[in-house]
């Protein structure tokens, strides 16, 4: 037996271990501090520590690959399919494969490429933006990596084992139902959506803590960089819209088994819910994705046009109503289910409204770039490819927000082309951007100009030669999902320009892997701030180092970099010794306490795996999610029980 | 880095683990109740979506639920809010012997609570596979037995972690005082839930 505890003999205990604290200060800096820091901050070496990391980088690295591979696999299948399109009565595929196909491509693009591609660049760039060492719940972040993985896995794998689902990305009832879907290829989609959405969920509760708590001094909200307001934005909407998906696709799963009737009429259910729920999800997805894509535009207008976004203030308000607007619109897809009157008119204005913000933010960069002396280097150039082709789906999406000219072209191509002109052009080509504009801050090194124009060219090009016929076939009259069509009703040449278009854009892909490829193994060194850039994550080395900055800064304006030349303000008196992070206020980011970072820990990869278990065997059972719960749970607490019963002089998280 | 440090502020004085807004705990738990606060509204809007296309609610020939499991558990949760204020507010003012007093009560509430919710299941006069109306039922109920089960566990790991010597950091105090402000959350929410499930069925 111990002895009891003897609390006034530990608090002296306490009081002498705090003396020896180290911290940051003009006596513990330099390469003293970095070694001390390199220690404190460092993960353990191995396949362990690369199971266990908590470093947001490590993280954000991980989801930006992960999501690119699912770009490319995505791509691969909507080549097949324009293989397939190419020519009318094609049998290369036949009809119940290429369901899975465009099922397979649609899901894959939205869950698995397009909101992880988006959340893994910010949680890598935000915490450098805003001046931190660490997102906040750093294991919570690890953990949603892994749940967005499985995820995965689990749709990849179906579709590799032949069960891969078959009902259209929405998934719409009652061909999903226990009906018309029997087996389990509905199943498979609906819990891949449970994965990715417990992903996205816990990764927008990691942005949005970290962005209001975790800013540097003297970042106030109205200093904050663009890109980081836009992330606040989508975490917010991510934490009111996901809720609506996770619900659909809970009571279908539930529907095939267990037998509840929430979607069948028969039964006094209603199909209608399930396309309610999903859209009240699905509307607010596209600004998910769109939203991000906008803030790497306002860096990248911002970096070469050398001068502040015009207007600041109207791209801020512009960002948050589109994101208040975005819960407004989600009957536009219903239009043809049919609606009372009041409901065609309110949503179809509420549709057109939601132009007024964007088009403000294309404003606001041209203006930017009028007022600028614009340098057009490649990031550059996306975006200048994003304001034409994303202005071209812009103005077919205000078309088709008109309910009779959406009858008329209900589920036909030119749906598919306006939503991949917004899509593409609205969040690839500034993802595209990105990448380049912040390759060398994530490697160190500089990708390649030549072949970056070259990638970029073709791109642009190759994806109006393939999406701009498809306005023209849909006008036609060719229906959307369907894996052939006759000859002699005018689509044959529309279709024939989309596939060849389609090859473009995939070899154009592939030239920009090559050069991420050929500049990790030997680009052009880059220095901390390549391209002049005012924001903070160009103020730590490129790439930037475990702890990411050596001391933290104190922000005296919306762009710190320009206005601070030689010398950079900072805070001293910050933990070394141990992983600790400076935690400000919500509006002013006055420094408020210090808080301390968790090691890394094993018990997220755990804790998701038995989740992992938890979802796919609840697929066959109902007993699953009574048994299937245990595990998880004895995960989580062994996740937050703290390793050692010891107290410590200031808390720290192991 | 490339620039030169200038230092200015001394942040080494700042506190640590503060109550409330200032912690990261209470912004993540605000995140995660708004995020279930949002899966009851939509759970909520399905109730009433689903009941919009009845002519009467509970259909024909099923009864309501029976009043006296589901009242019982709602005042006893109302009830259990005396002693989660108390428990909050002793782990405010760092209070731990009374901390390690009153979660034992709150883990027993707990129990109680889910004996209850039991037989709840038992009174509501339909099954699940027997409409849509059984389905939304059970679906509210189900839920909020999540929710409660949740903060069960959460109560009785923290009630076992304050008899350890680390139940003297401050920052399980902070722990016990959110996983209380998630308990206002647990009660708040089952009032809806409670008028939805009984009373609706009774009034349309």
């Amino acid at each position: 037996m111990n002895a009891p505890f003897d609390k006034a003999a530990d608090d002296r205990r306490l009081a002498q271990e705090r003396r020896k604290i180290v911290r940051d200060g003009p006596r513990m800096t330099g390469a003293k501090l970095r070694a001390r820091l390199e220690k404190s901050w460092a993960r353990p070496p191995g396949f362990f520590g690369w199971l266990a990391t908590v470093d947001h980088k490590e993280i954000g690295r991980r989801y930006i690959v992960t999501a690119l591979i699912f770009l490319a696999l995505g791509g691969a299948l909507a080549i097949m399919m324009r293989l397939q399109l190419s020519k009318p009565d094609n049998d290369l595929v036949g009809a119940s494969r290429y369901n899975e196909l465009f099922t397979m491509h649609g899901s894959t693009m939205m869950f698995l490429f397009a909101v992880p591609v988006m959340e893994g660049m910010a949680v890598y760039i935000v915490p450098l933006m805003v001046g931190t060492r660490s997102t906040a719940f750093p294991r919570l972040n690890a953990f949603s990596y892994f749940m967005y993985l499985f995820g995965g896995l689990l749709l990849w794998g179906a579709f590799v084992l032949n069960v891969g689902p078959d009902i259209g990305w929405f998934a719409y009832v009652p061909l999903s139902g226990p009906e018309f879907s029997p087996g389990k290829r509905a199943d498979i989609w609906a819990q891949m959506i449970t994965f990715t959405e417990v992903s996205a969920l816990a990764a927008a509760v990691v942005l949005f803590c970290t962005i209001l708590k975790t800013r540097a001094p003297g970042m106030t909200l109205a200093r904050m960089p663009l890109f980081v307001w836009a992330m606040l934005v989508v975490a917010v909407m991510i934490i009111f819209s996901m809720p609506a998906i996770a619900l659909a696709s809970s009571l279908l799963i539930s529907d095939r088994l267990v037998g509840t009737q929430f979607y069948n009429p028969v039964e006094r259910g209603d199909a209608l819910l399930w396309q309610h729920l999903f859209w009240f999800f699905g509307h607010p997805e596209v600004y998910i994705i769109f939203l991000p894509a906008t803030g790497f535009v306002s860096a990248i207008v911002e970096t070469f046009c050398r001068r502040p976004v015009f207007a600041r203030t109207v791209v801020v308000l512009a960002l948050v109503s589109t994101g208040l607007l975005a819960f407004g619109l989600w009957v536009h897809h219903m239009f043809a289910t049919g609606l009372p009157r009041v409901g065609y008119s309110f949503y179809t204005a509420a549709s057109m409204a939601v132009a007024i913000p964007t088009g403000l933010q294309i404003f606001c960069w041209l203006a930017t770039m009028w007022d600028g002396r614009p340098r057009f280097d490649t990031p550059m150039l996306y975006v200048i490819g994003f304001i034409v082709t994303f202005v071209i789906g812009g103005l077919s999406g205000v078309m088709i927000a008109s309910v009779p000219i959406d009858l008329e072209l209900h589920d036909t191509y030119f749906i598919v082309a306006h939503f991949h002109y917004v899509l593409i052009g609205g969040a690839v080509f500034p993802l595209l951007g990105a990448i380049t504009y912040w390759f060398p801050k994530f490697t160190g090194r500089m990708m390649s100009e030549a072949l970056g124009k070259v990638t970029f060219w073709m791109i642009f090009l190759g994806f109006q030669l393939a999406f701009f016929p498809m306005h023209i076939a849909g006008i036609n009259g060719m229906p959307r999902r369907v894996y052939t069509y006759p000859a002699g009703m005018g689509l044959e040449l529309p279709n024939l320009l989309s596939s060849i278009g389609s090859l473009v854009v995939a070899t154009a892909v592939l030239l920009f892997v090559i050069n991420m490829v050929k500049s990790l193994a030997g680009g052009r060194a880059a220095p901390p701030n390549p391209w002049d850039a005012p924001s903070l994550e160009w103020a730590t080395a490129s790439p930037p180092p475990v702890y990411n900055f050596e001391h933290i800064s104190v922000v005296e304006s919306e762009t710190p970099l320009w206005d601070n030349r030689d010398r950079l303000p900072v805070v001293t008196g910050l933990r070394v010794d141990e992983k600790e992070i400076l935690l400000t206020t919500i509006v002013t980011a006055a420094p408020e306490s210090r808080e301390p970072v968790p090691e890394a820990s094993i018990w997220p990869f755990v804790s998701a795996c038995a989740v992992g278990v938890f979802f796919i065997a609840s697929i066959f059972s109902p007993w699953a999610v009574l048994f299937g719960a245990i595990p998880p749970a004895i995960a989580l607490i062994a996740w937050f029980w703290p390793k050692s019963l010891d107290r410590q002089p200031e808390p720290v998280i192991t | 880095m490339s620039l030169e440090p200038h230092f200015t502020e001394d942040v080494s004085e700042l506190p640590h683990d503060l109550f409330g807004p200032a912690s990261l705990t209470w912004w993540g738990t605000l995140g995660f109740m708004v995020i279930e606060g949002a899966a009851f509204g939509l759970v909520f809007a399905a109730y009433f979506f689903l009941m919009n296309q009845e002519a009467q609610w509970p259909p024909q020939p099923w009864d309501p639920p029976d009043l006296l499991a589901g009242t019982l558990f709602t005042l006893l949760i109302l009830l259990s809010e005396i002693p989660n204020t108390l428990v909050k507010k002793a782990a405010e003012a760092e209070d731990l012997e009374k901390v390690r007093g009153l979660l034992p009560l709150m883990v027993a509430i707990g129990v109680a609570l889910l004996a209850i919710r039991g037989f709840e299941f038992n009174s509501l006069n339909v099954m699940w596979y027997s409409n849509a109306y059984g389905s939304i039922q059970w679906a509210l109920l189900l839920l909020h037995l999540t929710h409660l089960l949740t903060d069960w566990v959460d109560s009785t790991v923290l009630a076992a972690l304050v008899q350890t010597p680390i139940g003297y950091e401050r920052r399980r105090m902070v722990d016990v005082a959110e996983n209380a402000m998630y308990w206002r959350f647990v009660w708040l929410t089952w009032l809806p839930i409670y008028v939805m499930i009984y009373w609706v069925p009774r009034w349309v």
